[in-house]
């Protein structure tokens, strides 16, 4: 029992809702009505709204644990009773170990202190000593790529300085346990990717991390274990990728669909290896098995299979019409079917969506459609971005250089981007 | 893992202090005047007190005496310590409220790092209040000594009633006008203006309001170089500890709901 970081027994959060005093104004009139015994309040339980239900839960040390959920499942409530900002009404909550908490980047964050000022600031605010912040001052300044810009007052930082550098002084915290809410969305690409890759060290490094976000592709990337949370309560925990699966699942059930449908698709399923899955590496075989029946005699079915991506855009869509082996088919009322597909997924590192249409080849009429039917996350090595992975390498790199003196400022400008371009495929 | 709770202890200490220089760089940066801040607010406190002690010295006939105008002086300095700790500290938890709602930290520090950064004012205007008083010739003696227990006992009045209040504000956002309202009153039934020798049969009143016979008490070991009343500092030093003991049960008592009701 001793590796046990966090421990919930039996946590349960209520909150008053309608009838709240925040003022004595308020106050006052409302304690005369109830002593004259006007206006009876309601029943208590129907003021009362429940945050969290009697959760039950263990964080082993060095854990990484995501948390998942809809808006308003209680995923901020239960961040905020882990960072022991909030106490629950009911049960217990144990911590062992140094916890520090980031909710919001930049939290304490004084628009007219410099950046220098606001990094000791904000450090001491998460549980550094100054001491710690001193010694990590520079690192912390060259992880956000604000040196030249430190002594300004951060009113005149962009907002992604401001969340760079609010990330960087969390990044450098080292506390047992870490505790973090959606900062992985703030800065540019480049930053996002530094900053996931910081938190894996973090977690490599044996401290115990929590991260609740909406990102399911991080917590996948991050995260061995996952929880989901819905109306309060735990519906599912254990590995990330199975959690993920029935939380996407959960939502794609709950869309509207036309329900006068002659062709009805009932099942779209992502599998590889025969196994369903929600976590691919480009070039991966995957299989998309679509299971459909027919409510009336129908004519000349044909499936459309599309890949979209985060903005739901088509990055790819083909038809049995046009693939050998697949006839348009003509079905009775009752018939059910089942087609499966192979993809080779040769995408960049993105999330990506299924999309399910059926239709009739005649008169170009959808019966049918599931979109997203289903969600994935891909992953390559080296790091490719966009949409396709086109598998890039770099053949060969020639530099020239100009023997004349009075070209050497050209020769540099030159040069430059190569280099770096360069020095990029070595860090990844 | 868990580590010895002194280190909590000093952490809180450097959070603490780090909020406290916050306070005082942002009132400091913010202001064209800067530092002249420090000195306006008892400045204008002691020019009020000459024109109302000139008036009330022409209709009797009698000369201001330098004694009186050190009076003003060295209670006012206090008593402008007193209506600012008193006003940052009530808004304190509330206008940091990101912090309250978003941070994993000692919410005490908020309301004393308030009372702090206004201590912080008073040290710098205690740099010409000084000056004066070394113009107007008052008294080098060893009675100058009760000074530090004076403050500290002030200190430790403001830091209770803060606390209170900041705690107050919180749930019912309406406390810090009552607070502004009671402030702007205060100066009534405090004796700063005046002395409460100046009385008569009302000077016990006057004095069990705690600030006062600690304002007495400074002035009387500043100015007039004899020790204070010791009775009535007895009184307030009594009154003070209950204060901040009560204000400290209640602030710890309910900080496990500030998250939810602020």
């Amino acid at each position: 029992m001793d590796d046990i970081a966090i421990r919930f027994s039996g946590v349960t959060k209520r909150f008053r809702r309608g009838e709240r005093h925040d003022s004595i104004r308020d106050l006052l009139p409302a304690l005369a009505r109830r002593l004259l015994g006007r206006g009876a309040s309601p029943a208590p339980d129907e003021r009362e709204f429940i945050a969290l239900n009697n959760i039950d839960l263990e964080v082993r040390q060095g854990e990484t644990l995501g948390v998942i959920g809809h808006n308003g499942a209680g995923k901020s409530t239960m961040l905020k009773h882990f960072a022991g900002i909030m106490t629950p009404t009911e049960g217990r909550i144990e911590v062992r170990g140094r916890l520090s908490a980031l909710i919001e980047v930049g939290a304490g964050f004084h628009p007219d202190l410099t950046g220098r000022e606001n990094v000791f600031l904000s450090g001491v605010i998460l549980g550094m000593s100054r001491a710690e912040v001193a010694r990590k001052f520079d690192t912390i300044v060259d992880f956000a790529g604000l040196a030249p810009f430190i002594d300004t007052p951060v009113k005149r930082y962009s907002s992604g300085m401001f969340a760079r550098l609010g990330f960087a002084v969390a990044a450098h915290l080292e506390p047992d346990i870490l505790v973090i809410d959606e900062v992985l969305s703030v800065g540019d690409f480049m930053f996002q990717q530094k900053s996931l890759q910081k938190m894996r060290e973090i977690a490599h490094g044996g401290a115990t991390v929590v991260f609740v976000s909406h990102n399911l592709k991080a917590v996948s990337d991050l995260c061995r274990r996952t929880v989901l949370l819905d109306r309060g309560a735990i519906v599912a925990d254990g590995p990330s990728g199975e959690v993920i699966r029935t939380y996407l699942g959960r939502e794609h059930a709950k869309m509207q669909r036309p329900r006068t449908v002659d062709v009805e698709i009932t099942a779209v399923a992502l599998l590889r290896h025969g196994v369903e899955a929600v976590q691919f590496r480009s070039g991966d075989e995957a299989e998309v098995r679509i299971d459909f029946i027919a409510r009336k005699d129908t004519e000349k079915v044909a499936i459309v299979l599309a890949v979209l991506d985060e903005g739901l855009e088509n990055v790819f869509y083909t038809s049995t019409d046009a693939l050998p082996n697949s006839p348009a088919m003509d079905l009775a009322a009752g018939e059910s079917c089942t087609i499966t597909f192979n993809l080779k997924l040769h995408l960049a590192t993105a999330t990506f969506h299924l999309g399910v249409y059926l239709h009739c080849t005649d008169i170009d009429r959808v019966f049918d459609q599931a979109v997203p039917a289903a969600t994935f996350f891909v992953t390559t090595d080296p790091e490719v971005r966009g949409s396709a992975n086109l598998y890039p390498s770099v053949r060969s790199i020639e530099r020239k250089r100009s023997s004349r003196p009075a070209d050497s400022a050209g020769e540099r400008v030159a040069s430059e981007p190569q280099a770096r371009f360069a020095g990029q495929e070595a860090a990844s | 893992m868990t580590r010895p709770s002194h280190t909590a202890f000093h952490q809180t200490l450097e959070l603490l202090l780090m909020i406290t220089s916050r306070e005082i760089m942002i009132r400091y940066k913010q202001s064209v005047m800067g530092f002249l801040w420090a000195f306006l607010m008892p400045a204008l406190v002691i020019l009020a007190g000459l024109v109302v002690r000139l008036v009330m010295s022409r209709l009797a006939g009698m000369p201001l005496a330098t004694d009186a105008l050190a009076a003003m002086v060295v209670k006012a300095l206090p008593w402008a310590f007193f209506v600012s700790a008193i006003r940052l500290s009530t808004n304190s938890l509330t206008s940091n409220s990101n912090l309250v709602t978003r941070a994993r930290c000692p919410r005490i520090v908020f309301p004393l790092s308030s009372v702090l950064s206004a201590l912080f004012d008073l040290a710098v205007a205690a740099v010409p209040l000084c000056v004066v008083l070394a113009l107007i010739n008052v008294p080098l003696t060893l009675q100058l000594l009760w000074v530090v227990p004076l403050l500290l006992l002030l200190v430790a009045l403001v830091s209770g009633l803060g606390i209170a209040l900041a705690t107050a504000n919180l749930f019912y956002r309406d406390v810090k006008y009552i607070v502004e309202v009671f402030l702007m009153f205060a100066i009534f039934f405090t004796p700063v203006l005046f002395e409460t020798s100046m009385l008569g049969p009302w000077r016990n009143w006057v004095l069990l309001n705690p600030m006062a016979p600690l304002l007495e008490g400074l002035y009387a070991a500043v100015v007039v170089g004899r020790a204070p009343d010791l009775a009535w500092v007895a009184y307030s030093a009594v009154v003070t500890v209950t204060i901040t003991i009560a204000a400290w049960l209640l602030f710890r008592r309910l900080e496990p709901t500030f998250a939810d009701n602020i």
